[in-house]
């Protein structure tokens, strides 16, 4: 493959992947390529990192399609006597014991140098399963079992404090350094048996399911513990974003009524005679929000994800309620104080409010003792968001108390973070709800963002 | 020619103290042989600005500075008539007929230079920040993009200025609001993230040449440690240069919890991280 087929294969990738990589970025990468030394792998990177991808959200995938359209060495060049000779001349990485192994790797998650060429060997010796006749299967799973580097933790930290006392300071900061070598190898490994897959079966069929989404668009019912605490990460710069673009939005909207002292002040200088008038900003529109929302384990992540970036953007409302159900209803606003801590804030919600009597999702009766015990909540300013997937056990739907809630409010919104296409299979009430209050599919970030901008 | 590889970027950054790596070395060099402004986005006090600053030490080239506010608009950025002088200049030569006074005060001598244009006329290699870009306008965007793609500015009574050497343009961007597709097409992207421990151990030797390195280590890998934590703010590399300032002046050699505990305001300004911190960290 040339050089000029293989650029236009990345480009062509990156774009299938997601990235809006336009046609004058495409050119600028190419010219990029002709002033930088093309031997250099890191600076190769950054060359086309720096054209190519221009969000933060988009450069994991490009690290992982450009590992595979640009790996780092090839099988049939790669020897690993000479490679690993370089930096350890007393193992034979093909041939040595498990426990030296270990002890290597040990040296490796304490910062040595020789992460990447140490996981390619190990994916050579340990990441191979025979498929079929002449054929080979790739996995990273067998390598991280026969080395299981998280069994090492232990030792590594008496190594490192030595003898300080365990528990304090010193050993969170030794942890921390392990954990995060310990991804990269996990990293190196991964990104090696990708390569291997790749040279077998070709780069596009791997490519295609090597790249995960970007953080925006998981879908909040698939998302992993990790994913959650970087997306409450996302929560404030996503909260500020959206509250700038809000601003714009108002300050650029229809003009209000005549500002009589600007105008006067500005004809002062035409010698009285007003040649501008000025209008008053109009008051921005802030509406009163009452978050009702599902806290069931099922969509408990979507809730919570919400409910924090309601909470980010309080200024752009006159007030938030929030209130929690599952199969009752309590209300959860105190435990959104101003500078609270978020982990913490999510903790306490789950351990103390008191949302649960048996345990199973019913919608119907938590509306029922919604409109009983809060019903003075709602008002004519007031915007009711529901939060939830509308399935609720084949339980009564309780749909006129739900009608009468939203006759008394301004507007009246569900958000569903189940596909469209599953509404309405099994118990889910969707259409039956959503004839009532607009439901609006709302799977990941976002479209999350989105709704809000519209709703604000 | 700016620079003459990333390597020479890397030498002579580090010869005024601002230690780059791969990316930054490359997407600095890239900015400077493709004749493109780079556009450096990243949280606040991860050195964007200094690094305009330090390409402009490096290459001994003029910095010239916009800085970006709410409100910013051509008068101020790009260019001004001088209105007061235009009009003593009329009531001076009230005996002159229309077309020669017209002729007159359109010209240089009533010409209020505004950073943008300054950068485009300077006759010296220059270099150009325009600092925190998302702070300003949607329409200051509009305004810039002329000036990014083809290095020209157009005046109606004067015509268009093109540069006479192109100006090196560095944009920086806190990221608090998405900027338009057309401005992030027309500049090279770096991402600016916090650096490896080692990496900002180099920075705080580099910036306080007098703390001990044993120092300078902990502290690196403390601030990382923070950084994992699920904070507001996580402490960025301008904060971690002030606590090794702060732990100088106090005269400590050691940074254990006690320590720690009574700087923790230098580095975490936010009530809820700070409680966080001494719960996580056992302070």
């Amino acid at each position: 493959m040339s050089l000029l087929d293989r650029h236009i294969g990345f480009v062509h990738a990156l774009r299938e992947a997601g990235l809006p990589v336009s046609l004058a970025e495409g050119l600028d990468a190419a010219r990029a390529l002709q002033v930088i030394d093309l031997s250099e792998r890191d600076s190769l990177r950054a060359a086309y990192a720096s054209t190519l991808v221009k969000r933060p959200s988009h450069r994991p995938g490009f690290d992982v399609l450009f590992d595979l359209w640009f790996p780092a060495s090839t099988s049939g060049l790669y020897d690993p006597r000479q490679e690993g000779g370089s930096h350890a001349p007393d193992l034979d990485l093909e041939a040595a014991p498990l426990p030296e192994l270990r002890d290597r790797l040990a040296r490796l998650l304490l910062g040595a140098e020789g992460m990447n060429e140490f996981a390619r060997a190990m994916v050579e010796r340990f990441g191979r399963q025979p498929a079929g006749p002449g054929r080979q299967n790739w996995f990273s799973y067998s390598v991280m079992r026969a080395l299981s580097p998280e069994t090492l933790m232990a030792r590594l930290l008496a190594e490192v404090l030595a003898g300080q006392e365990r528990g304090g300071l010193a050993e969170k900061v030794a942890r921390q350094r392990i954990n995060e070598n310990t991804r990269r190898f996990e990293e190196a490994v991964s990104t090696d048996v990708r390569r291997r897959i790749a040279e077998d079966s070709g780069i596009e069929r791997i490519a295609r399911s090597a790249v995960r989404p970007p953080l925006e668009q998981l879908d909040f019912l698939r998302i992993t513990k990790a994913d959650l605490a970087r997306l409450r990460r996302e929560v404030h710069p996503l909260a500020r974003r959206l509250a700038a673009r809000l601003t714009v939005k108002h300050r650029l909207g229809h003009r209000g009524r005549l500002d009589f002292r600007r105008t006067v002040r500005a004809s002062l200088s035409s010698g009285g005679v007003p040649l501008n008038t000025f209008n008053k900003p109009r008051r921005p529109h802030k509406p009163e929000l009452v978050v009702l929302c599902d806290t069931s384990d099922s969509v408990a992540s979507f809730a919570h994800f919400t409910l924090l970036l309601t909470y980010a953007l309080r200024e752009q409302f006159t007030k938030v309620r929030a209130f929690g159900f599952v199969d009752t209803v309590d209300e959860i606003t105190r435990f959104f104080v101003p500078g609270a801590d978020v982990v913490e804030a999510m903790t306490r919600l789950t351990q103390e409010a008191d949302m649960v009597r048996f345990g199973r999702t019913n919608y119907g009766h938590a509306l029922e003792e919604f409109a009983e015990r809060y019903g003075d909540a709602i008002g004519p300013k007031t915007s009711l968001l529901i939060l939830g997937d509308a399935r609720s056990n084949y339980q009564p739907p309780a749909l006129e108390t739900l009608r009468r809630l939203s006759a008394g409010a301004r507007h009246a919104y569900w958000l569903n973070p189940e596909p469209t296409a599953q509404w309405d299979t099994g118990d889910s009430l969707a259409t039956a709800y959503g004839g009532i209050v607009p439901m609006h599919e709302c799977r990941n970030v976002a479209q999350l963002a989105a709704f809000i901008e519209e709703l604000a | 020619m700016w620079f003459a590889s990333p390597a020479d970027v890397r030498e002579r950054l580090s010869a005024v103290d601002y230690l780059s790596d791969a990316s930054i070395a490359t997407s600095v060099f890239l900015a400077g042989a493709l004749g493109k402004p780079l556009l450096a986005e990243g949280p606040a006090g991860v050195g964007k600005t200094q690094l305009a600053k330090a390409v402009a030490a490096a290459t001994g080239a003029q910095l010239v500075r916009l800085q970006c506010y709410e409100g910013l608009d051509e008068a101020r950025a790009l260019y001004e008539w001088n209105y007061k002088k235009q009009l003593l200049r009329i009531q001076a030569g009230s005996d002159r007929d229309w077309d020669a006074t017209h002729d007159d005060i359109f010209t240089e001598e009533f010409l209020l230079e505004r950073p943008l244009l300054r950068a485009i006329r300077s006759e010296v290699p220059t270099v150009l920040l325009i600092d925190e870009i998302d702070k300003a306008d949607v329409e200051v965007e509009g305004l810039l993009l002329e000036i990014l793609s083809d290095y020209q500015v157009t005046i109606p009574e004067l015509g268009t200025i093109s540069a006479v050497r192109k100006p090196y343009v560095v944009l920086t961007s806190n990221a608090t609001r998405e900027l338009s597709e057309a401005l992030k097409r027309r500049c090279l992207y770096l991402h600016l993230e916090y650096p490896t421990p080692e990496r900002e151990r180099d920075i705080v030797l580099a910036q306080v040449p007098t703390i001990e390195a044993g120092l300078a280590e902990q502290l690196a890998r403390t601030v990382a440690t923070m950084r994992t934590l699920e904070l507001k703010k996580a402490p960025s590399i301008a904060e971690t240069i002030d606590w090794a300032n702060t732990l100088l002046a106090l005269g400590r050699t050691e940074l254990d919890e006690a320590t720690i505990g009574a700087t923790l305001g230098v580095v975490l300004k936010h009530a809820s991280d700070q409680t966080r911190a001494r719960k996580e960290l056992a302070l």
